[in-house]
């Protein structure tokens, strides 16, 4: 690691990776950590240790991903550990989920806030179920960039047809989900091929490295290109004698480009007026864009508080009749009549889950209708209805807007993940190209 | 298979472009404002080291030109480098701040607690922390701890819930997407919010440079009397060392993390500038925990078992 290389890292890339403890994924991203020499000398002779306790002769880095002892005693996964690392261009956070068990449950999690998901085959068995699994998760949870690392490309001889033929299988499958962008890479998670270093073993192969990708791929969208959405955390109102009448609403932008002199929207009173101040931290600026923090003052001194959303351009209209596909994520079934709390952005309301419309085979995409409920790891498509209006956007076109929680009011558990609207462009496709009335 | 089209937003090039230490600011002040927004009685730990220095000043500059809506809770093990004191007492004064102080050693003289033979204090500061966030009915608790630290934290959640006996259940944690934090918790329990989980050890160095943050001397190199024990140099004190077998000598050095005297190892070092710091913690071959404290060396899982215990 050299100092320049670690100091002038300037961009933070979330990525998730998902694939079973066969395909490799604890190699991989045990090499990624490694090679990029993220992993330092006291936990690779811990690793060491452990290894040489159990046999091994070289250190498995598999370990470095190891779980709690909590874990193995209760039997259970705790969904997502988070990695991080470095290189000269960029900052990694890693969500790296358990393949297994809870599978999709996990993914869900990790991927809600990925820019990159990597979805790692075996060469040798190519593109099976629980790769496209992986792919439809990443589609549903909209996570703008797909890897598909082909790995053991070592057991296959290194052989170019067999990448090939996964590699395109795999994208079209992707790109009929409504995936944007896939890359797929051959490796040796094992072997160290292509993973941060460039193999000696595929000539064949003209493309980046992943670690390469990692570095380059863009992070965030553009934010000039979307509609300004700024949900109010708080209100800061000072006070004192220096700020007698300050009055800022505090908030992170969701999406898009505020300006002072705005025109915005505060939902869901519908109050209109414009933005006469953006304080950027204790700075004042005229211009904030996502996902900045910072505070914003209006023109007009009306009505607002925490829940409510300060909106530029189409905003969109508050609805207490909710669509949305979910992934369930507790032990306890999720039904139809079911009272639960729904938090969205910074507003938190009672609900009701008026239907279960249907279940969503995460393997086929097949609908499959007259579930009773949906049981953890469940993807579904529901119907709610709240006891105040939200201003949901469609989770197609923001995703934190567009997302939501269903919470158990009794404990306070976190039941199901949600977002509004329809899941798939495939499903999508069918009622295009109307606007989406029901937001 | 498309190539990904990089010209767009390529960091060069765009405008809109948030540096690394800009996107984890945001995310932290986002944290901080989601709690005053649905917690009673917040408090911030506060011990005077860097990381609960980092969490103070993104406090402050997430509800300027108003006062943090929190107050500041200093668990004191006794056993507290002078310098690290009289920065704590200094910066309350400046920012008009509330400090509540949980004494150690007043537990350990009503005989609530005991002294360790080996005279650590560090594993002794569950229970007044605990009794801290009791008796003040403080229902969200702000701590500095980092998933980069160590195996048993990469786990833990932003919000971590708590139950009335202050225990960490991992079955009871709850999944954590996009942004929506879920802090509701029962009467007597409280949640445990980490503002600064996903940073590294070298982001918050990078960020108290870039922000100009004052921290305790103890940080840049100096010479100071100490002593081996366990590979490690600790500063001569009342709490119990050195014995006769540990001779002291006089070296330049560095503390890279701050905490009880009795566990906090020093690092031989002459980074006087943070520049300094930052290039040598780029280069350092050591974890932070790894290098300088000894209570997590005691077992594989030591960090893990004190924290289900109700520990930071």
């Amino acid at each position: 690691m050299t100092t320049t290389a670690e100091t002038t890292a300037t961009s933070l890339l979330r990525f998730a990776t998902a694939g079973s403890v066969d395909d490799g994924k604890s190699t991989l991203v045990g090499r990624l950590l490694h090679d990029s020499k993220s992993v330092l000398a006291d936990q690779l002779e811990a690793v060491e240790r452990v290894s040489l306790g159990r046999g091994q002769e070289a250190p498995d880095l598999a370990l470095l991903t190891d779980g709690l002892r909590a874990e193995r005693e209760q039997g259970i996964t705790i969904d997502v550990a988070y990695r991080y690392f470095a290189t000269a261009r960029r900052r990694f956070i890693l969500a790296d989920t358990p393949g297994h068990v809870q599978y999709t449950r996990n993914m869900v999690t990790g991927a809600s806030t990925a820019e990159l998901a990597v979805v790692l085959v075996d060469a040798r068995n190519g593109v099976v179920e629980q790769t496209r699994r992986h792919a439809a998760v990443a589609a549903l949870l909209r996570v703008p960039h797909v890897v598909l690392a082909v790995n053991k490309m070592d057991l296959v001889d290194y052989a170019e047809p067999v990448f090939a033929a996964i590699a395109e299988e795999f994208t079209s499958y992707a790109a009929s989900l409504g995936v944007k962008d896939v890359v797929a890479v051959p490796i040796s998670a094992l072997a160290g091929d292509n993973v941060v270093e460039p193999s000696a073993h595929m000539d064949w192969y003209g493309g980046p490295t992943l670690l390469e990708h990692l570095e380059t791929v863009p992070v965030g969208s553009d934010p000039s290109n979307e509609p300004a959405r700024f949900p109010v955390q708080y209100v800061i109102r000072p006070q004192t004698e220096a700020h007698p009448d300050y009055r800022g609403y505090a908030g992170q932008l969701a999406s898009g480009v505020l300006r002072v002199g705005d025109p915005v929207t505060v939902l869901p009173s519908g109050h209109t007026t414009t933005v006469a101040g953006i304080d950027a931290l204790g700075r004042e600026t005229d211009i904030a864009w996502a996902p900045q923090s910072v505070t914003v003052r209006l023109a007009e001194d009306i009505d607002v508080s925490r829940g409510d959303l300060i909106a530029a351009g189409p905003a969109p209209v508050p609805t207490k009749d909710i669509e949305a596909t979910v992934c369930h994520l507790n032990e306890r079934a999720l039904r139809p009549g079911a009272k639960v709390l729904l938090k969205h952005t910074t507003r938190t309301v009672r609900a009701l889950v008026k239907e279960i419309s249907y279940r969503i085979d995460i393997d086929t995409l097949e609908q499959r209708s007259g579930a009773d409920g949906l049981e953890v790891n469940d993807i579904g498509h529901v119907v709610l209805r709240t006891a105040e209006p939200l201003a949901l956007d469609s989770y197609t076109d923001n995703r934190r807007t567009g997302s939501f929680l269903l919470i158990d009011p009794a404990d306070g558990t976190t039941l199901t993940a949600g977002m509004a609207g329809e899941a798939f462009d495939t499903v999508r496709a069918t009622t295009e190209p109307i606007e989406e009335d029901w937001v | 298979m498309t190539t990904a089209t990089h010209s767009l937003l390529d960091t060069q090039e765009n405008p809109y472009a948030l540096s690394h230490l800009d996107a984890l600011e945001a995310e932290s002040v986002h944290i901080f404002r989601e709690v005053a927004g649905e917690f009673e009685r917040p408090v911030i730990l506060f011990s005077g080291g860097k990381d609960s220095i980092v969490m103070l000043h993104l406090a402050l500059k997430a509800f300027w030109p108003a006062a943090i809506p929190f107050s500041l809770l200093h668990v004191d093990t006794g056993h507290n480098f002078p310098e690290v004191i009289e920065y704590r007492d200094r910066t309350v004064a400046q920012h008009n701040l509330r400090l509540h102080v949980a004494s150690v050693q007043d537990f350990i003289d009503d005989g609530r607690l005991r002294e360790r033979p080996d005279g650590t204090r560090n594993p002794l500061q569950t229970v007044p922390l605990l009794d801290a966030i009791e008796s003040n009915k403080f229902d969200a608790v702000f701590g500095g701890g980092r998933r980069d630290e160590e195996k048993a934290r990469a786990k833990e959640r932003v919000f971590s819930l708590r139950d009335e006996f202050g225990a960490w259940d991992p079955r009871r944690q709850r999944p954590e997407l996009w942004s929506l934090y879920n802090g509701r918790h029962a009467v007597g329990e409280h949640v445990r919010v980490f503002p600064l989980s996903n940073w590294t050890e070298l982001d918050v160095w990078q960020y108290i440079e870039r922000e100009g943050i004052e921290l305790p001397d103890i940080y840049y190199a100096h010479h100071r009397d100490v002593f081996k024990r366990d590979g490690m140099w600790l500063t001569a004190g009342e709490w119990g060392g050195p014995k006769e077998s540990e001779p002291v000598e006089t070296r330049l050095i560095r503390y890279r993390t701050v905490g009880d005297m009795s566990c906090t190892g020093a690092v031989d070092s002459d980074a006087v500038t943070i520049a300094d710091v930052i290039a040598e913690i780029a280069a350092s071959r050591l974890t932070e925990r790894g290098a300088t404290r000894a209570d997590d060396k005691l077992s594989e899982a030591a960090m893990e078992d004190r924290k289900r215990e109700g520990y930071f």
